[in-house]
């Protein structure tokens, strides 16, 4: 029988994938965006396990919520992307380096 | 019902109206022809709703269902938040025009970003709260980015969008767990299952990841690296506007987590709160001894700044969250005026932001040396200026709540970080003779630079009555 420590396993796996992915990863800029959309899918999972398990709806609104919400955020996140690959000509996670210290 | 919801609302439905309509009229008549337009129109509207919302008066009046609470506490970070967007806003005018940077998105997205910022402080939800903080998230990613041919300016974009987005992130994964634990998404449920001591193990992670987001968004130490970059590489209205608004409402959303949905739980927030606090405190201290950008600077000013504020939330009293309160208003009101001055800075009519440029500025403009003097020292908070009454309220704060090594650690880490202030002034009243800056006389930053140092100076006879105020807003928070 899969419960509810099932669900939120998973949930919790796929966070620290993305977690992982967005520090680890020293190659692309798109593989960072891919983490964070892991991260937020990871946060539905829980959210809808939880509602499921609770018998309670707000969870899954709050899921449609996020899901909107990660649609802009992606959308906005890709606009800079190009704006910086237009000046810098390069995504590379090490060339994202002007400004240190 | 939904009439006297909507009610509660109003302020910002007539903002998000505002919004949408100069969007659509000006991008299908005038498009950039009428960015000055838009943005004087713009300043105006978000001073007077700052006037509406600091002249109505009400009890605590609450909103669909408590997703959206209007008591005294949001007026006052409201009213906070408005009148620096506003000030901001008015400032960066001249210079934005000047380098060929004014678009009339610009003031459409500032008011966007201050929605959110409205919707955060009222939040009585954590959808509310969620939706809120990413309103203004968005809209502040883009202007970021706003010089888009630059690429300082875009990777700072690009560094505030992935770091923001991770912040969301936590905070939301800890927002998954405290529903899964409490069993409910409103604070005032939320409030009923945290109780001191007997907190589930699974509501405890949400709360440590809940505040993990949260410091992202205030940028304390240690989650404060996306700051100095951000800061540095955005056009400097930008960053002007960065260094104020957007910390007075994410300190305020700390606070309303903190104490409406954990309030009964003060133990076990206080302890990470204090820690984030301490380490914000000497990271931005020592961290900005190094730094030659005044930009770069003052982003770690403004977290060691925030460390100041969290020292008054981690104290877990209601003195506490009007100490954070008045320091919040006062670094505001520093931060606009160091940010006019900055702004004031170029030499062959392109900006600069080395200290160093700023050597002997007192010999040519002394005016402007006094006022920047008068602010730097409240920075750093030496007596008797207002600055300094800031730090004693929250150090106080921390001593009655039994914290005093709080107290002691923030003190150490102002002396500390007196000396990087105390540096750039050396620099204009007694550094080598240099390439001086171009001489620029506008009375708008002028007036700012010297309205905010004059505060400073004057405000010590009674704060402006902010103490009273502030205590009030406090007290409708914390119950």
């Amino acid at each position: 029988m899969i419960g509810l420590e099932h669900y939120l396993a998973v949930a919790a796996t796929l966070f620290v994938i993305g977690i992982f992915g967005l520090f680890l990863n020293r190659k692309n800029v798109i593989i960072i965006l891919m983490s964070i959309e892991l991260i937020l899918l990871a946060v539905n999972i829980n959210l809808v396990a939880f509602s499921s398990y609770l018998n309670d709806l707000t969870g899954q609104v709050f899921t449609l919520f996020v899901l909107t919400v990660a649609a802009a955020e992606a959308a906005i996140g890709l606009a800079i992307l190009v704006c910086f690959f237009r000046n810098r000509g390069t995504i590379a996670v090490e060339d994202v380096n002007n400004m240190k210290g | 019902m939904t009439s006297a919801d909507l009610s509660v609302i109003l302020p910002e439905i007539v903002l998000a109206v505002y919004a949408m309509v100069a969007l659509l009229v000006t991008v299908y008549t005038v498009k950039d022809d009428g960015a000055v337009i838009v943005l004087r129109l713009t300043t105006g509207v978000l001073f007077l709703t700052a006037v509406w919302i600091g002249l109505h008066h009400s009890d605590t009046r609450i909103a669909f269902d408590g997703m959206f609470v209007d008591d005294g506490f949001s007026r006052y970070a409201k009213v906070t938040i408005l009148l620096s967007a506003a000030a901001v806003l008015l400032m960066s005018e001249r210079y934005m025009v000047r380098r060929d940077l004014l678009r009339f998105e610009y003031p459409v997205l500032i008011v966007l970003a201050v929605i959110g910022m409205m919707v955060m402080v009222s939040a009585g939800d954590l959808m509310a709260l969620y939706m809120g903080l990413e309103l203004q998230s968005l809209a502040l990613y883009v202007v970021a980015s706003l010089r888009r041919d630059s690429v300082k300016s875009t990777e700072a974009g690009l560094k505030y969008y992935v770091l923001g987005a991770l912040s969301s992130g936590l905070l939301l994964y800890g927002a998954s767990l405290t529903y899964g634990f409490a069993g409910t998404t409103a604070f005032s449920g939320i409030i009923q299952t945290a109780v001191s001591g007997e907190v589930s193990l699974g509501l405890l992670f949400g709360l440590v990841f809940l505040i993990s987001g949260l410091a992202f968004k205030v940028s304390a130490a240690p989650f404060h690296m996306w700051t100095p970059d951000v800061y540095e590489g955005s056009p400097t209205p930008v960053t002007a506007f960065f260094g104020t608004a957007p910390k007075v409402a994410a300190m305020a959303l700390f606070a309303r987590v903190a104490h409406d949905a954990f309030g009964n739980a003060t133990v076990e927030w206080g302890q990470i709160v204090s820690l984030l606090a301490v380490a914000s405190v000497f990271l931005g201290s020592i961290a900005a001894i190094a730094q030659t950008n005044i930009k770069r600077l003052m982003a770690y000013s403004s977290i060691a700044h925030m460390g100041y504020a969290l020292i008054g939330l981690a104290s877990g009293t209601v003195f506490g969250v009007q100490a954070m309160l008045v320091y919040m208003a006062i670094y505001v009101t520093m931060n606009v005026g160091t940010f006019a001055f900055i702004l004031t800075m170029s030499r062959d009519g392109q900006p600069v932001t080395d200290i160093k440029s700023l050597n002997n500025l007192s010999e040519r403009e002394p005016v402007k040396a006094l006022a920047m003097l008068i602010l730097l020292f409240s920075l750093a908070g030496v007596p008797p200026l207002v600055g300094f009454f800031g730090k004693y309220y929250v150090l106080d704060a921390a001593v009655q709540a039994d914290m005093a090594w709080l107290a002691v650690a923030g003190v150490i880490a102002s002396v500390i970080g007196a000396f990087y202030y105390l540096r750039i002034v050396y620099y204009m009243y007694f550094g080598a003779e240099t390439e001086p800056l171009d001489k620029i006389q506008t009375p708008i930053l002028t007036g700012m630079l010297v309205a905010s140092a004059g505060a400073m100076v004057i405000g010590v006879i009674n704060l402006f009555g902010i103490e009273g105020i502030a205590a009030v807003a406090a007290a409708s928070l914390v119950q």
